[in-house]
């Protein structure tokens, strides 16, 4: 929640977003002198220049001057003064702003870094904003409560004589009455009014002063996706398991004893031949149910690895497949059915549309990354839209937080190339 | 054809109970005497350490790993038992197996089967009495695929050689094989001597060349990946 959208909210007024936009617009001021200080002494040869008017070459030495001392002195004021304003931040926006500033191990790499950041200097930025448009913008605002209450108190103050309400001079109760009236109508104005105003100090704030915690987001979303990601491998190879130490098991045994009936039987014979039919129904249903579970997760994969299953698997490509696959151990379950099923769909997909003799898969870890190519030599023109499997390729990839590249040049080849953040098993 | 004088007896490892008795029963039906049925590979060495059995069917993931403790088990029984015919029960076609166990002993009396292959009952019956005679016996699925393949020394073979090649790796003789491919078991005889010329395998070794050439080319297939 933020200041500017609770001002949409038709129960702003009875809040506590008027107050607390009051109190950031307040906060501000003891904060803004404190830093106008040290600003206005290292803005000193500007003030000068300032105050001299007409320029000319003699000012240069003051102009360089006062930039050096800016440029040297003012990340050590600015820096803190960040602190403080990202601190301060929360009276109006919920959300935490992060600093973009990077750790430091002591003092020497920490002034270097600091100097070498885009972050201090926009935090100069935002520090001399405040010390100069500040008090602009917050001496404009504050007058028109002073104004409405001037106009409030008008019908009392005017027995003293003429009274000063800025849109004219009062003299009579008559005269101030309308002022009154129409300060009671605006005073409710205000609390929109300062909300308006905080927010959009908090917005310029928020731009200069750090990251709306995107990354620390991104993280916790991509550990929440691993950790979906670990939880339907494991489930995966739970149903693998059952299914095979079960109905699997069950069929063979069931395919078994048909198979004996079968040969006890004269095939000729009516009972014969409803037991052949039976027979080769279950074998189908065998195999129907091999491939059902090899879906759910290879069982060659669990057993023996990525590399094995791959040579399996470029086994029945119908396109002639190489494998080169040498892994420094075991990546998580989740990645290996990842490879695999790309690499499954992509030797399909290779033999539906790409026309080629020969593909070559290769698997490797690069650094912390495992990657897997598929190249082919066909007549390349893959196209991700159209419906050729990829898009849910890269579904699948994206669900392990990987990402998918594909070269396909109208002719070929076509380069099909995955990369998977590398996680031990 | 019930049990005879000449019943082979058999050890049989299966962790799958259902399975592993409808593997009794069928075995007992046609023959063999099932000295043993066993659930794991230590009980499967065991069994075999004490009642020297002709013949050993296994399947390759068992209990407590569930990879290949199977195999594991059956290449060290072949250590052992030099003689032992020894059949390899597999999920999924592996040719590292399939090299390793033919390459295990002479490359005699070794199977090396799908799994679901058992409920073809006749088919896999046959088999059997094939690897106890002496006879090696690859999965037609793997010859299939291993077929298919074109970097291996087997490309050097016209298609009618490969088709020999591959009945023969599944344990034919080659009578059976002249049969099958309606040929004269002379032109059989023709092209299993032009596979393993050109396989390289030396004149003088004597029917051993058969496993030989079937070993070249899983060998090759293995290597290749």
């Amino acid at each position: 929640m933020t200041v500017l959208r609770a001002v949409a909210d038709r129960r702003f007024l009875f809040g506590a977003w008027p107050w607390r936009a009051a109190a950031f617009l307040a906060s501000t001021v003891p904060v803004g002198v404190a830093v106008a200080f040290p600003f206005g002494l290292l803005g000193l040869p500007w003030l000068v220049l300032v105050a001299r008017g007409s320029p000319s070459v003699s000012d240069v030495p003051l102009l360089v001057g006062g930039s050096v001392a800016l440029a040297a002195f003012g990340p050590l004021v600015a820096l803190p003064l960040a602190d403080v304003e990202r601190a301060r931040l929360r009276l109006v926006d919920e959300r935490v702003l992060r600093s973009e500033h990077r750790a430091a191990a002591d003092a020497w790499t920490w002034l270097r870094t600091r100097y070498t950041e885009a972050a201090t200097w926009r935090e100069l930025g935002y520090a001399l904003l405040l010390v100069t448009a500040g008090p602009v913008v917050y001496g404009l605002v504050l007058m028109v409560p002073v104004l409405l209450i001037s106009w409030l108190l008008a019908p009392f103050a005017v027995g003293d004589g003429p009274v000063a309400l800025g849109l004219g001079t009062v003299d009579t109760q008559a005269q101030a009455l309308p002022f009154a009236v129409a300060a009671v109508l605006l005073l409710p104005a205000v609390p929109y009014l300062l909300a308006v105003v905080a927010g959009a100090h908090a917005a310029v704030a928020t731009a200069l002063l750090g990251t709306r915690d995107l990354r620390a987001e991104l993280i916790e979303v991509t550990r929440s996706r691993a950790r979906l990601a670990d939880a339907f491998e494991a489930e995966r190879q739970r149903i693998e398991r059952d299914l095979h130490d079960g109905a699997q098991q069950r069929l063979i045994s069931l395919s078994l004893q048909l198979g004996v009936a079968r040969l006890l039987l004269d095939e000729e014979a009516p009972a014969g031949a409803a037991v052949a039919d039976a027979h080769r129904q279950a074998k189908e249903l065998m195999t129907e149910l091999r491939e059902l579970i090899h879906g759910i997760r290879p069982q060659l994969l669990t057993d023996l690895g990525l590399p094995d299953a791959l040579r399996e698997l470029a086994d029945r490509s119908p396109v002639p497949a190489d494998v080169r696959a040498s892994l420094p151990g075991r990546p998580a379950p989740h990645l290996e059915t990842t490879a695999y099923f790309v690499v499954a769909e992509a030797l399909t997909n290779v033999a539906k549309h790409s026309g080629a003799e020969r593909v070559a898969v290769t698997v490797a870890r690069e650094a912390d990354v495992l990657t897997v190519e598929i190249l082919d030599d066909g007549r390349g023109g893959a196209d991700p839209g159209g419906g050729t499997g990829l898009t849910g390729l890269a579904d699948r990839v994206a669900a392990v937080d990987g990402r998918m590249l594909l070269a396909s040049p109208a002719g070929g080849p076509t380069r099909l190339r995955v990369e998977l953040p590398w996680v031990a098993a | 054809m019930g049990r005879g004088v000449t019943a082979v007896r058999t050890v049989l490892a299966e962790d799958g109970v259902l399975l592993r008795e409808g593997l009794v029963g069928v075995l007992g039906r046609f023959g063999f005497d099932v000295v043993a049925a066993v659930g794991d590979a230590d009980a499967l060495l065991h069994a075999v350490d004490s009642t020297a059995p002709d013949l050993v069917i296994t399947d390759i993931r068992m209990p407590p790993g569930f990879t290949d403790e199977g195999l594991r088990a059956a290449l060290t029984l072949r250590r052992r038992h030099p003689e032992l015919a020894v059949v390899a029960l597999s999920q999924f076609v592996q040719h590292a197996y399939a090299s390793e166990l033919l390459e295990s002993g002479d490359g005699r009396r070794i199977g090396y089967l799908l799994k679901d292959r058992v409920v073809d009952v006749a088919e896999f019956v046959r088999a059997l009495h094939r690897i106890v005679e002496g006879g090696t016996v690859v999965d037609p699925d793997v010859v299939r695929r291993l077929l298919r393949r074109r970097s291996d020394p087997v490309s050097r073979l016209s298609s009618r050689e490969r088709e020999v090649l591959a009945l023969v790796a599944e344990g034919h003789s080659n009578a059976t094989i002249a049969r099958r491919m309606f040929l004269s078991e002379a032109a059989v005889g023709k092209h299993v001597g032009n596979v393993l010329s050109k396989l390289d395998l030396p004149p003088a070794t004597d029917g051993n060349r058969r496993v030989l050439a079937v070993l070249t080319w899983l060998r090759s297939a293995a290597r290749d990946g």
